[in-house]
């Protein structure tokens, strides 16, 4: 058909995210997403920074964190960004199999970040009896992160289905905004993340 | 496809078009054809509890269901009825005034309003099922927590759901608007209905939010047992009133904003002149948008948030009547030293001018902080939100589907059963709520059940009923005006009002793939420049060649479906865990639905050149 | 019609308004009609605001009614073509300043006012009394004095009494419109404000948030007592023996079902502080039953027999053994004749 001639041209053009009207409004589209996502977080922060404190005599947080684990967790879902930066630099080289492979070392690094905080809430539900119950403190700790782990999980799914639908045909000038959607959902999930490391555990340390 | 047409592959053909279509003008036929629904159910509610209030201390219905009634007339014609009209107005013209031949996302539309559809039927399902929700339309926490059976999870629910189709849609109008403008329509030539729409785009893309972490936050304290809002384990109720305020402000002018736009298309046609200071209508616009995001806490200076919030947030208040008071100013300069032409449409605007002026007086009103100490939670806030809302709001719909009735449906509205239904609706309208500001200060606050004997209310709710009844009655025209217009009604030519935009350069209605060759541009009302410059109708800006449109898909009503089956599952699980299965099944329903639509390749379709040039002008 | 009222027209109007304001509502309920210092700083805004907005409308009245009638459509002029004026900067800049000025005008008294009800500086000199809102009744702790009262708020004129208010469920208002605008009443914090009641009298109180199915039902009164008054009444209330015999045979009956039907578990007579339900101690003073019933021995049986047909959704219904009505008889007589002071409703009222 000449509509696939059209999205596989013989060279692929410098920025094949952008070169369709369908690409250019799937990148717009998902920037105002992300803004509305901003909102999303900034109530989330806010109602966490409201009960903080309230604990109702269970634990608080200069109990629960260590920041061993976090740290971890951090670096793993910064470098994460890092590598869907190198994937979509493959993309507009045009290096299909390298940015898979990108793609595939980003997908394993979330998968890491996301078993730590499985390991971290059940470490705290465990040893603390810590849980969504226990306290507004407790609410509002699982709601936010668990918000964010979310994220998380759906980016993976995403990027899995991704990977999956397109590993035989290669890259073409559909399926490549797509792909640069992804990295910018996924890097918009890390710098909530660094929001979260702020906020919730750095602050709550010094409590 | 014209329904006529569709008609004869027979009706299931018919029911099945609508409910895959991904044109923006069927979605928006759905969406009025939904709100107007709701609209008549939220009417009937009203009626309702003006009938409870006709004398004092009437038992037309018992306390519960009073409150059950004011919960779901107030929710219903915010989310259900007002907001989805002003959609579907956006959806049948806006692609049309910026020269498009459809949306950025058409399944994302077409989802957009299945999930308010079902997210509104959700809601209303809790009548049959055990009760609505009775903690008030802002459902404040803790009573909303404390409120027995599952009024509430239904609100909670329904809401969410119908707030995602919301969101969605506004993010494809900004999308739209900013990609998919034709050859020489620079932001600043848009009509300013196309405006307001992008502006309000913008307001639910940050105010939606807001409120689906808020409903979160009580769905897990309903459902799943935390503690937001349970002072008992360090809970603040106060957080509920952020969150919904923050969110139910901009909600204010996400629909008068629309409104304004309709009021400011239409004074321009009907006075034969170029909006006066559109610049300036443009940056009022934008400006008040941004207020509207300062001023959330002027709903909550009886809180006790302190004298300095409250100082703050009166002065922002107050200073929206700046931006408010140039549109006003604007409109009637635009008037003078015009032709005015007196129709239905224009009616409703004019009608709408010392309306909306009287709601917005008493706004800056209730700003006073210490003066609101007196109005707030009184009828006196029933009358301005009622004055911004039907005086603004409701008159601006009607007003639009007067104005746009032949480009969306090919027919007039009948002009004798316009005005007869204007009238009743007007003086109704002033007869119910204007005495209700003085009721408020006599003492009467809102959301009563029943006012007492003696206490001086007597008269002013008796004529607030009678008023009520009017507003019924001329509602009531309007929708025999529909049937009527649809049945015999005069047929419309592409440009019956001897219009200004683009929308009117087209057939009406407009062929599905709207403009054969997309138009170009050259300045602000560009079928008026045409006229009066040029040779009469719009330049293309290209030859005419093979158009390309998308895919229509089943797959958002499904996806849609599965919500609403798993919204059932997550508010009958409390009772029973078997109930968690339908949240999997809902939840896998969509699922897989996104899954298709991702795996699979929409590439659209093409009409082509031949076709194109066979079909007549 | 230019001769009639000749030049006094403005002024007439204007009394004309005063007048009809005045005559709105029942006197002590209105807020029409302030009576306390926290209304009358509200009054002030609400008339300063009201001839501010009635200037600008009628300015946008009288543009909008001179354009309609100059500039509709004319006969034989259908092809008439306007002049498509852009704008005008002078005529769009006096509509943006002069609203800022209003506005200003407005606001600047806006924000004095708001800090001076603000001001609780002298709260631990004065009286200072506990408010606990509940569904749907209202409880009065007059700290330091050691009296509680539900329902029935004594306060001497003239002075500030502090309110401080928190709920036991929902969020409850506290509205008492012809002496002071409202204030919320919230689970989680205590809210303080002040009443301070010029004239003796009644004044009608209500909630003004949603609370539940008999939100409308919560009311409440004021009784604004003079200082003298209030002192005696206070001292009353502080030697009421709650063990005290009825003199009456009835009411000693009623008494003895009082404790046996369990009403005593939640209804404090005396100084207790149970306050899980309205605490009776000056229940026959009272100017209402269940807060809008007038007090009779008929309304008061109607209301133990079966309080849910009263006030829908109250704490009361189901908690408490089945009462006969002979037994509702003689409670009703028993709690009706507690009346430990000289100070009520009906002294101030008159």
């Amino acid at each position: 058909m000449s509509q696939d001639h059209s999205l596989n041209p013989e060279t692929m053009p410098q920025e094949p995210e952008k070169a369709t009207l369908e690409g250019k409004n799937k990148f717009l589209g998902l920037w105002f997403f992300l803004g509305g996502e901003t909102v999303l977080f900034a109530s989330l922060f806010g109602t966490y920074l409201a009960l903080r404190n309230s604990t109702a005599g269970g634990p608080a947080s200069t109990d629960l964190f260590g920041l061993e684990l976090v740290f971890v967790m951090t670096m793993l879902l910064l470098t994460s960004s890092l590598t869907s930066v190198y994937a979509m630099y493959q993309m507009k080289n045009n290096n299909f199999k390298k940015m898979q492979l990108w793609l595939g070392i980003t997908a394993l690094l979330g998968m890491a970040f996301l078993a730590c905080e499985i390991y971290e809430f059940y470490h705290y539900i465990h040893e603390y009896e810590f849980t969504f119950r226990s306290s507004a403190f407790g609410s509002a700790f699982y709601t936010l992160v668990g918000f964010h782990g979310g994220h998380v999980v759906f980016g993976l799914s995403w990027l899995i289905a991704l990977m999956v639908r397109n590993a035989k045909r290669g890259l073409n000038l559909y399926n490549a905004p797509k792909y640069y959607t992804f990295s910018l959902y996924w890097h918009f999930i890390d710098v909530v993340w660094v929001f979260i490391f702020t906020v919730v555990y750095l602050m709550g340390k010094v409590g | 496809m014209s329904i006529a047409a569709a008609q004869k592959k027979g009706f299931m053909a018919a029911v099945w078009d609508y409910l895959t279509t991904v044109d923006h003008k069927k979605i928006a036929k759905l969406y009025l054809f939904a709100g107007g629904f709701f609209f008549l159910l939220g009417g009937l509610e009203a009626l309702f509890i003006r009938i409870q209030l006709i004398s004092p201390e009437n038992d037309f219905l018992t306390a519960g269901l009073y409150n059950e009634m004011i919960t779901m007339h107030g929710t219903t014609m915010i989310f259900l009825a007002a907001m989805p009209l002003l959609l579907g107005l956006m959806n049948a013209i806006m692609p049309l005034q910026i020269g498009a031949r459809d949306v950025a996302f058409p399944f994302l539309n077409s989802l957009g309003f299945w999930l308010f559809l079902f997210g509104g039927v959700l809601l209303n399902c809790s009548w049959f099922l055990g009760g609505a929700p009775d903690a008030g339309w802002t459902s404040y926490a803790p009573l909303s927590i404390q409120s027995p059976g599952h009024g509430v999870d239904f609100y909670i629910m329904g809401l969410q759901i119908s707030g995602a189709g919301t969101l969605i849609g506004g993010i494809n109008f900004l999308v739209t608007i900013v990609t998919m403008r034709a050859p020489g329509m620079t932001y600043m030539r848009m009509p300013l209905f196309t405006w307001t729409t992008f502006v309000t785009s913008v307001l639910i893309l940050f105010a939606f939010p807001a409120l689906t972490v808020g409903l979160f936050l009580l769905m897990f304290d309903r459902m799943f047992g935390a503690a937001f809002f349970d002072v008992t384990l360090g809970g603040n109720s106060v957080i509920w009133q952020h969150l919904f305020w923050i969110f139910g402000h901009p909600e204010v002018y996400i629909l008068i904003l629309p409104a304004f736009g309709i009021f400011s298309d239409i004074i321009s046609t009907f006075s034969k002149k170029r909006l006066f200071g559109y610049t300036a209508m443009v940056f009022a616009t934008i400006l008040i948008a941004f207020l509207g995001f300062m001023v959330w806490a002027h709903h909550m200076f009886t809180v006790g948030l302190g004298p300095v919030a409250n100082a703050i947030f009166a002065i922002a208040t107050m200073a929206i009547a700046v931006p408010t008071g140039i549109k006003i100013f604007n409109w009637l300069a635009t008037m003078w030293g015009g032709s005015i032409t007196i129709n239905s449409a224009m009616l409703w605007t004019l009608a709408f001018i010392p309306s909306f002026t009287i709601g917005g007086m008493t706004g800056v009103m209730l700003a006073s902080a210490v003066a609101d100490y007196q109005y707030h939670d009184t009828y006196f806030v029933v009358a301005h939100f009622h004055y911004v809302i039907v005086g603004g709001v409701v008159f601006g719909i009607l007003a639009g589907l007067h104005y746009w009735w032949p480009k969306m449906f090919g027919r007039i509205l009948n002009e004798t059963l316009g005005k007869i239904s204007f009238w009743l609706f007007f003086i109704g309208f002033h007869l119910t709520f204007f005495i209700q500001h003085f009721l408020g200060l006599m003492g009467m606050p809102r959301r009563y059940w029943v006012f007492l004997e003696d206490q001086g209310l007597d008269n002013g709710n008796l004529i607030s009923t009678i008023g009520a009844f009017l507003m019924g009655i001329g509602g009531l025209i309007f929708v025999i005006n529909i049937i009527y217009t649809s049945v015999k009604g005069e047929k419309a030519s592409a440009d019956p009002w001897d219009g200004r935009s683009l929308e009117w350069a087209i057939p009406s209605p407009p062929p599905f793939y709207n403009f054969k060759q997309t138009p170009l541009i050259r300045g602000l009302d560009p079928l008026w420049i045409e006229k009066t410059e040029g040779k009469g109708k719009i330049t293309p800006a290209e030859p005419l060649g093979d158009i390309h449109m998308p895919d229509a898909s089943i797959l958002p009503f499904i996806m849609s479906f599965g919500f609403f089956v798993a919204g059932f599952g997550f508010i009958y699980q409390v009772d029973h865990s078997g109930w968690l299965a339908a949240i999997f099944i809902g939840i896998g329903i969509a699922l897989i639905c996104m899954l298709i639509r991702s795996l699979k390749d929409y590439h659209g379709f093409h009409i082509h050149k031949e076709d194109l040039e066979r079909e007549a002008d | 019609m230019i001769g009639w009222m000749g030049k006094r027209k403005p002024l007439f109007l204007f009394g004309m308004l005063a007048l009809l304001l005045a005559g709105c509502g029942k006197e002590n309920l209105t807020a029409f009609e302030p009576k306390g210092y926290g209304a009358e700083s509200s009054m002030n805004l609400i008339i300063l605001s009201i001839i501010i907005m009635a200037f600008v409308f009628a300015i946008v009245l009288l543009v909008y009614v001179i354009t309609l009638v100059r500039f509709r459509k004319k006969k034989g002029q259908e092809d008439f073509i306007p002049k498509q004026v852009e704008g005008n900067k002078t005529l769009e800049t006096v509509w943006t300043v002069i609203p800022i000025i209003l506005v200003l005008i407005l606001a600047v008294p806006t924000v004095a006012a708001t800090f001076d009800l603000a001001d609780k500086s002298e709260a631990q000199d004065g009286i200072n009394v506990e408010v606990t809102g509940n569904q749907y009744w209202w409880h009065f702790n007059y700290e330091g004095d050691e009296v509680q009262t539900s329902q029935d708020l004594y306060i001497p004129t003239g002075e500030r009494v502090y309110l401080n208010m928190i709920s036991s469920d929902v969020i409850h208002s506290l509205w008492v419109p012809s002496i002071s605008g409202k204030m919320d009443v919230n689970p989680e914090n205590v809210n303080t404000m002040y009443l301070q009641a010029h004239e003796e009298g009644v004044y009608w109180g209500k909630c003004a948030e949603l609370c539940g199915p008999s939100h409308s039902l919560m009311d409440f009164k004021v009784v604004a007592v003079s200082p003298e008054e209030y002192e005696q009444w206070i001292s009353d209330m502080q030697s009421v023996d709650p063990e005290a015999e009825p003199e009456d045979a009835v009411a000693q009956d009623g008494k003895a079902l009082f404790e046996e039907k369990s009403c005593v578990a939640c209804h404090a007579i005396g100084s207790s502080p149970n306050a899980t339900g309205p605490n009776l101690t000056n229940f026959g003073d009272r100017s209402k039953i269940a807060g809008y019933l007038e007090p009779t021995e008929e309304n008061l049986v109607e209301w133990l027999m079966d309080p849910e047909a009263i006030k829908p959704g109250n704490k009361m219904t189901g908690n408490y053994p089945e009462v006969s009505e002979e037994e509702a008889k003689q409670i009703a007589n028993y709690l009706l004749q507690l009346k430990p002071s000289d100070i009520s409703p009906e002294s101030a009222g008159n």
